[in-house]
């Protein structure tokens, strides 16, 4: 079954490159222009992750970091969770840049394979950082009153959550 | 939110210094004021590459026309979802091509997309309360439907993951669940809650 993630981004490609052909798109004209936005946005994004990563490995040097995980392991270990990825949990709805800062942390501390280091990874690729979409969103036509909207949006980020370990777990049998 | 972010990011700050004079580990904290911010600019420059080339490849297939072809298909869906929503208004068409760029993982176009489709539900609702259809748009919005998570994956290979993208199954799994759950709950506190 991890076979199927292997051929995601080569078939992607292949795909994309064939469909841009069918479609009488510039490819490497089209693909530079694309880049120059990336490159752009993935700029655009450094001056708040220099600040938030900053912090998060001063949070982890300090010890910190430990300390709030032992805190929170007994509702970790309720929800099933490894102790490592509770502040990815209380930061992931709000923060962007924070959870990137807070993923790589767990990344350098428990590696990128071990069950910490997945069920990190799954959580972040499942979830959106929740707050910022409803400030753009109802921001954008000056809705104040968001009736039900945060607490189903906070139930989905809180199923991403516990789903994550259990989806680690079917996987990859640790 | 932001405003939020201030204080947390602050309180981060506040709380190591003391742990770390009450941990003696100074020394540590003192690397890592360095060490985390030289961290970011390492990061974002050995993450640059990847990402260059995704956006890149990905402006190909929109400038091919995929989020407009694959949009239509999700039409049928979108008049359960939005059921206020006529199937050819221009909100809905919004609303498709908002939820395809957000498949594609076309963030850029996303975003104004969706501004976009948020202005057209609010020429249907010139209040200052979320009707249905905004609130069932925002929640699906503020889950993760990406079908490729390239940031995450980038991240996984910097860090070095032999096979980063190996957990895409279950980053799906996880994604369809809390998809489900929130449309759900969206749908069923719909009636519970007023303006």
């Amino acid at each position: 079954m991890d076979k199927l993630g292997v051929y995601a981004i080569p078939s992607a490609v292949f795909l994309i490159v064939i469909f841009g052909l069918m479609r009488g798109v510039p490819l490497f004209d089209t693909f530079v222009a694309g880049a120059k936005e990336g490159f752009s946005s993935t700029i655009s994004i450094l001056p708040s992750l220099i600040g938030l990563m900053m912090a998060v490995a001063m949070l982890s040097a300090s010890g910190a970091l430990d300390i709030l995980s032992s805190l929170l392991s007994p509702v970790a270990a309720f929800l099933g969770l490894p102790p490592q990825v509770m502040p990815l949990v209380l930061i992931k709805p709000i923060s962007g840049s924070g959870s990137t800062a807070v993923l790589a942390q767990i990344f350098q501390n428990c590696g990128t394979e071990s069950f910490a280091g997945r069920v990190a990874s799954v959580m972040s690729g499942s979830t959106e950082t929740t707050f910022y979409a409803i400030a753009v969103y109802f921001g954008s036509v000056g809705i104040k009153k968001t009736r039900h909207t945060i607490p189903a949006a906070l139930t989905a980020d809180f199923t991403a959550f516990v789903v994550s370990a259990l989806a680690v777990r079917l996987f990859f049998q640790s | 939110m932001s405003a939020l972010l201030n204080y947390i990011w602050a309180g981060l700050i506040i709380i190591s210094v003391i742990c770390a004079a009450v941990t003696g580990r100074m020394p540590q904290l003192s690397a890592a004021v360095m060490s985390g911010a030289a961290g970011a600019v390492e990061l974002v420059i050995a993450m640059m590459g990847m990402m260059c080339a995704w956006t890149g490849l990905m402006k190909i297939a929109d400038e091919g026309g995929i989020t407009r072809i694959l949009s239509k298909l999700l039409r049928p869906v979108m008049r359960r979802l939005f059921p206020a929503c006529k199937e050819d208004s221009p909100a809905t068409k919004a609303i498709c091509m908002n939820i395809t760029a957000n498949l594609l993982g076309l963030g850029n176009a996303a975003t104004p997309m969706g501004i976009a489709a948020m202005k057209e539900m609010a020429k249907l609702n010139p209040t200052q309360t979320a009707d249905n259809s905004m609130a069932m748009f925002v929640v699906i919005n503020a889950a993760s439907i990406q079908l490729i998570p390239t940031f995450m994956g980038t991240l996984r290979a910097k860090y070095g993951s032999p096979a980063p993208f190996d957990i895409l199954p279950a980053v799906w799994l996880t994604s369809i669940c809390a998809l489900v759950v929130g449309i759900t709950m969206a749908k069923l506190l719909e009636g519970r809650s007023s303006g």
